[in-house]
């Protein structure tokens, strides 16, 4: 650490000598000019977060504000150490881990299909996006109302299902719809990062090893895949957060029944519903921490990866 | 600082100010100050109505209009009041909001000339009781809500069931189940179940809570043989034929069709005893033959223990005043106004909101809208019925007790109260998430 930090602390003295007397004037104006926009960040974003992070040290609740007391950690003590709190992260896990897999498998065969298309390209391309120009809500509530046992017409499609099997019944099936409305709104998304990574792709390189005699299968798994690993990382880790977050399908379809609840869904009904803001707070300390973590460990994971794939070559 | 410098920013502090007089003008066309009043969405014409007529020279009143769910509504006045919003002026609120709305100090208080007029001995007392909040009035009732047995006259004489006298609720339970009847409730997981649990625990003369007023502190008093009296009614339903088949998620609507049901042999069913709120006669008069609508009962709410006087659930709405308003004064006049005897009477005959003023019940509109008997019954339930706990927490101890009696095919008297006591505390002293 210290050899790195050295020639930087030299290059930092180094630096008032070497500018001009207007090179600082400008330094100092442009301090200046985004000092406004600095505060106000401060102001919307730290804000926030500090008083979040304070509040989740209180017992706060807005019905009772003269009996908030400082208690300490107690708030995680109890969040971790609550069985509800573990389920509903698990369950978050659960939905994460499966939408993220389902939609990087058809938001690929997408990307592939939007990136390949000639004919009709404008429209084809379009159609694979106008699920994501939803809003989850709206989403949310159309696919609530196609798995109804009233009005639905899934039910209705599936031979094998009863016309009045009630979805929203129990967990299993209840989890599945949010999934399908998730999955349905954000693979475009997905689809569209891995666009963007299909498109750096030489076409030399593929036309070198369909020369060489390599079958669509290896071109794919042995040219594409490697060389898109920084798209899919990135698609993987913004979808992964996103669905880490998930609170709006569930909100609509469930409103946390049948053991349905997220993370983001407790921490809304301990602060909206209850008006825990102690509790409530600690929560989405715990959300963002978790978030975090979840970061962490996808940018380790692919890191990894990365490395072993420049050993094989 | 150059001189063509301060004369710019001399021009844009003009400007600026022109612009803010010039929008502070278009805010004031009127002095006349506009109260605003959230209403929730039952009876929207007559609350218009009332509005209309309660206006003064002095002062509008404005409806705004709350989402139907209560939870919704709480939510959304709470986000108003939680910052300090100055155009709320008037709030429909749901009898429980009112501990935690003036606990929380976003409802000013009545003063005393004013508390008098709005809780007078005209007020009947299980809807007086909703408005106060240690020893303060915050609201002033506007209608109140009871729940009654409703039955078919046919089933209760199949039964041999004397309903002019006060029955149980074992008694209409086996009554039900031996005729080929059902008994309805509100057992899904929701807060009408804990609406249902509080009057039968109240009945057999316990609490669910007390000293409620202590806040996190109040006694936690469910696991007591009132509890035990409310399980065990709970369990007698739910492992008897008067079941009714949605019993576990059951609400005020769906136990309506069962009472004259359009194919009697399908629905396995001689109609149902049902406990329900104050809209269902107003329900069945407009959509039911004359016959069956003859054949239509009701009752006292059921004693929990024999002997022992029920406590019918007591619902309704109060007319709170923001704490944050520009015109307190002009709002509590309003809120006077909009309670008063014609109004309730209004709310009453149109709407089937029933009053929360004795004297209302006595109005010749009213006497030939309902039926005189079924009128005293209300008037007798609100008199005596229970309050649901009033408390700064109300919202996590209904949560709570929820969570632990449901569901209520797993209501075991010997276990359940005991559970839900434990669980409740720790919830109220902040040791499990709800």
């Amino acid at each position: 650490m210290s050899v790195s930090t050295a020639p930087a602390a030299t290059k930092h003295r180094k630096e008032p000598v070497v500018l001009s007397d207007r090179a600082r004037a400008e330094n100092r104006l442009g301090m200046r000019l985004v000092a406004p926009a600095v505060v106000l960040m401060l102001i919307v974003t730290a804000f926030p977060m500090l008083r979040a992070l304070y509040l989740s040290f209180t017992n706060y609740s807005m019905t009772a504000p003269d009996s908030s007391e400082f208690v300490g950690a107690s708030n995680y003590v109890t969040a971790l150490t609550d069985p509800l709190f573990w389920q509903v992260t698990g369950n978050t896990v659960f939905i994460m881990i499966v939408t993220v897999a389902v939609e990087l498998v058809v938001g690929f065969a997408f990307a592939m299909v939007m990136h390949r298309v000639i004919f009709a390209r404008g429209i084809i391309r379009t159609s694979i996006l106008i699920p994501y120009g939803i809003i989850t809500v709206v989403s949310g509530f159309a696919w609530q109302f196609a798995f109804s046992n009233n009005n639905g017409f899934v039910n209705a499609w599936l031979p094998f299902l009863d016309d009045s099997f009630n979805w929203f019944e129990q967990y299993g099936s209840a989890i599945s719809a949010i999934m399908v409305s998730e999955i349905w709104k954000t693979t475009p998304f997905m689809s569209l990062l891995l666009l963007a990574g299909l498109a750096t792709i030489s076409e030399d390189m593929l036309e070198a090893a369909k020369v060489d005699g390599a079958s669509w299968w290896q071109r794919l798994f042995r040219v594409i895949l490697p060389n898109m690993r920084g798209a899919i990382m990135v698609a993987i880790l913004f979808r992964a957060l996103d669905a880490y977050r998930i609170f709006d399908n569930i909100f609509v379809m469930t409103a946390g029944a049948q053991g349905t609840e997220s993370v983001s869904f407790l921490t809304y009904r301990q602060v909206i519903e209850q008006f825990q803001l102690g509790i409530g707070s600690a929560l989405s300390v715990l959300l963002f921490l978790s978030v975090l973590v979840v970061a962490f460990l996808i940018v380790k994971i692919f890191r990894v990866d990365l490395g072993a794939a420049r050993q094989e070559s | 600082m150059s001189r063509a410098r301060q004369r710019s920013r001399a021009t844009a502090a003009l400007c600026a100010a022109a612009m803010l007089t010039g929008l502070a003008a278009c805010g004031s066309d009127s002095d006349k100050p506009q109260l605003n009043w959230y209403i929730n969405p039952d009876g929207q014409d007559t609350l218009a109505a009332i509005a209309e007529r309660c206006s003064t020279d002095a002062y509008d009143i404005n409806i705004q209009l709350l989402p139907a769910s209560a939870t919704d509504q709480r939510t959304q006045l709470a986000r108003r009041l939680a910052a300090q919003d100055g155009s709320t002026d008037l709030m429909s609120l749901d009898p429980v909001f009112v501990a935690e709305f003036a606990n929380a100090g976003w409802l000013e208080e009545f003063p005393d000339d004013v508390a008098s007029q709005v809780v007078d001995d005209d007020v009947l007392q299980g809807a007086a009781d909703t408005v106060t909040w240690e020893d303060g009035v915050f609201a002033a009732p506007q209608w109140a809500n009871t729940q009654v047995v409703w039955y078919r006259k046919s089933l209760a004489e199949a039964a041999g069931l004397d309903m002019e006298q006060p029955v149980t609720w074992d008694a209409i339970i086996d009554a039900a189940a031996d005729n080929n009847g059902t008994v309805g409730v509100q057992a899904n997981r929701y807060e009408a179940y804990t609406v249902w649990i509080n009057a039968m625990v109240l009945g057999a003369g316990g609490d669910i809570v007390s000293n409620t007023e202590a806040g996190r502190d109040a006694q936690v008093d469910i696991d007591s043989d009132a509890g035990r009296a409310a399980a065990e009614v709970i369990a007698k339903l739910a492992s008897s034929e008067a079941r009714q088949p949605d019993f576990t998620v059951s609400n005020e609507g769906t136990s309506l069709g069962r009472m004259f049901p359009e194919d009697p042999e399908a629905a396995g069913g001689a109609g149902e005893f049902m406990l329900n709120w104050t809209f269902v006669y107003k329900n069945y008069e407009d959509s039911v033959s004359e016959e069956e609508f003859a054949d239509l009962g009701w009752a006292r709410y059921p004693q929990t223990i024999e002997g022992e006087d029920s406590r019918p659930p007591i619902g309704g709405i109060d007319i709170g005043v923001g704490a944050y308003s520009q015109n307190t004064d002009l709002a509590m006049e309003a809120a006077v106004c909009m309670t008063d005897v014609e109004a309730q009477t209004a709310l009453a005959v149109n709407d089937g909101l029933m009053p929360a003023r004795e004297s209302a019940y006595d109005s010749d509109e009213l006497q030939e809208a309902y039926d005189p008997s079924l009128l005293e019954l209300f008037r007798v339930s609100i008199e005596e019925g229970g309050p649901r706990p009033k408390s700064a927490f109300y919202s996590q101890i209904s949560s709570a007790v929820q969570s632990v009696w449901h569901s209520p095919a797993a209501v075991d008297p010997a276990v359940t109260p005991q559970e839900s006591s434990e669980f409740l505390r720790d919830v109220l002293d902040g040791r499990r998430l709800l």
